[in-house]
């Protein structure tokens, strides 16, 4: 795989000429099937991390018949290192709402609900105010739609979808089965599209630009730029957006702090890429995708430490229904620490890593599922920092 | 009627009667009395037609649906791994040592309680606390007395 130099991206901070409105405007005079079709053609993948094929969503949602559809902003962003979402909430907010109100038209939805966690509740007022100058625009050009915003309260597992319109259903946020998928039977068991915050601007700013111009930028399997949020060692902490499919020893030359040690691509839920492997990782769908988190570490920390943290944040925002996940997060955190006291062989790791590879296989949703991500990379790659 | 039972009417009002409205009405009522007590989730279950023991369950779930009681203002700061390697444990201690509490306590006069909260979304400017809505990024221990006053 080659990698993409490091290249700075501006479509969504800095898009000049694209006044959210005029792009829905631009939108109407689509069809609603070329609109899908425009979606599909880009490639743009789900910015949350998943990276399901967005048109598809559309797609799906747009062929159900109901009476009511639902647009589904989720601004429920809770991965450790991540904090892109409330950037172009804070930023760019009308860029988010045109996107929603692309998809409404597309799929034939006539309210779009913006869920968005309890940390961000600072947002709230200036959002509101937002909305409604952007609902009062939209019934001006004859787009019956409007978006309205529910608050979260404090649960990381509501980003997972199904979780999300538990939660809105005044329950609590525990993942569905699927399928159905949302596109079929997602809130008050109606055809809904939910996407992330970062995949809503984008799906504006191809209309905007076109889809040639955005497919110009990234990699085949991976199209388009991403914003990055970046933190941990490095001197330029904070929001970038770069387009995808560079490899990690490119990121780390630009944000590294000179002694970086190891990257932890795509949060807690993510990898742990150690030097050594900086050159051959590629940050994309076909290396290690990411929901945008990149946190950096120097020398100087104990990857101990950072698993330790890791397993914590999982094992207390697990939501419990499922045993794989409620009692395999615990499991860990007392394995690694027997292991480092010496009170359990090195080779105990191993039995945890399967441990591991059992959640992935039986955890009910992502959470339980990607633990094994930052496990078996961290352990692996770091294995005597794990033991006395 | 006694005021968390109006409170609670009235939030029912604005929200809607519907099992939608759960979550925002048990939002509502922590905003204004800072803590679900047994007496608001009874109204809660009456006015929207639910088991009280189904409002408990939900409310229980959620880390901002306070089940305890707290004081006026909620501190929380950020105990995730970035905000944890640039300095998280100071800001406690200052904390600790200006309200004379420990995290998870209330001070005597109900003003604070101080919590450690997972991530909180401001990983490049650690470590940070928000008290009740407000953010504040790259906090500096010394700072600390001069923040908490405003909300005296």
């Amino acid at each position: 795989m080659v990698s993409k130099k490091l290249q700075r991206v501006d479509f969504i901070f800095d898009c000049a000429g694209c006044e959210p409105i005029e792009v829905v405007k631009k939108a109407l005079k689509m069809t609603r099937e070329e609109v899908v079709s425009s979606i599909i053609e880009s490639g743009l993948k789900g910015r949350g991390g998943a990276g399901f094929p967005t048109g598809m969503k559309w797609k799906f949602a747009k062929d159900e018949v109901a009476d009511t559809k639902y647009v589904i902003c989720n601004a429920d962003e809770g991965e450790p290192g991540t904090f892109k979402d409330r950037e172009i909430l804070d930023v760019v907010p009308n860029k988010v709402l045109s996107g929603m109100a692309i998809c409404a038209y597309a799929i034939g939805s006539k309210e779009g609900i913006i869920y968005l966690r309890g940390e961000y509740n600072f947002l709230l007022k200036k959002l509101n105010a937002q909305i409604d100058e952007f609902n009062n625009s939209l019934s001006k050009i004859g787009l019956d739609f409007a978006v309205s915003i529910r608050s979260g309260s404090g649960a990381y597992i509501c980003g997972e979808e199904t979780a999300l319109f538990e939660s809105m259903e005044g329950r609590r946020g525990e993942p569905r089965n699927k399928p159905p998928f949302p596109t079929k039977s997602g809130y008050n068991g109606k055809p809904t599209v939910i996407n992330n915050v970062e995949t809503l601007v984008y799906t504006a700013m191809i209309i905007n630009m076109g889809v040639d111009e955005f497919k110009a930028v990234g990699t085949m399997d991976s199209r388009g730029s991403k914003v990055f949020s970046v933190s941990g060692d490095t001197p330029k902490a904070g929001i970038h957006e770069l387009e995808l499919g560079l490899n990690v020893a490119d990121f780390v030359e630009e944000f590294g702090d000179g002694d970086t040690k190891a990257v932890q691509v795509g949060g807690a839920s993510g990898h742990c890429v150690p030097r050594k492997l900086f050159k051959e990782t590629i940050i994309g769908f076909e290396g290690i995708p990411t929901g945008g988190s990149m946190m950096i570490f120097n020398s100087t920390r104990s990857m101990f430490n950072v698993l330790n943290d890791y397993l914590e944040f999982f094992a207390e925002e697990s939501c419990g229904q499922c045993t794989p996940c409620r009692i395999g997060t615990q499991q860990l955190i007392k394995g690694i620490e027997h292991v480092k006291k010496g009170q359990m062989p090195s080779e105990y790791l191993d039995q945890l890593i399967k441990l591991t590879e059992t959640m992935k296989i039986a955890s009910k949703c992502g959470l339980g599922q990607s633990v094994a991500n930052s496990f078996s990379s961290i352990v692996t790659n770091f294995r005597e920092e794990m033991i006395y | 009627m006694a005021d968390t039972e109006k409170l609670v009417e009235q939030l029912v009002s604005k929200h809607g009667k519907t099992r939608n409205s759960l979550l925002p009405v048990l939002q509502g009522v922590v905003q204004e009395e800072h803590f679900l007590s047994d007496t608001a989730m009874i109204a809660i279950a009456k006015a929207l037609n639910l088991s009280s023991a189904d409002v408990y369950g939900t409310a229980s779930f959620y880390t901002f649906l306070e089940t305890e009681p707290r004081g006026e203002n909620i501190i929380r700061v950020c105990k995730t791994i970035t905000c944890k390697m640039k300095g998280k444990q100071r800001v406690i201690e200052a904390i600790e040592n200006h309200l004379k509490i420990k995290e998870g306590e209330t001070s005597r006069n109900k003003k604070f309680t101080l919590l450690a909260a997972n991530c909180l979304g401001w990983c490049h400017k650690g470590p940070v606390m928000l008290v009740n809505d407000d953010v504040y990024p790259h906090v500096d221990p010394d700072q600390i007395v001069n923040i908490l006053d405003k909300y005296c």
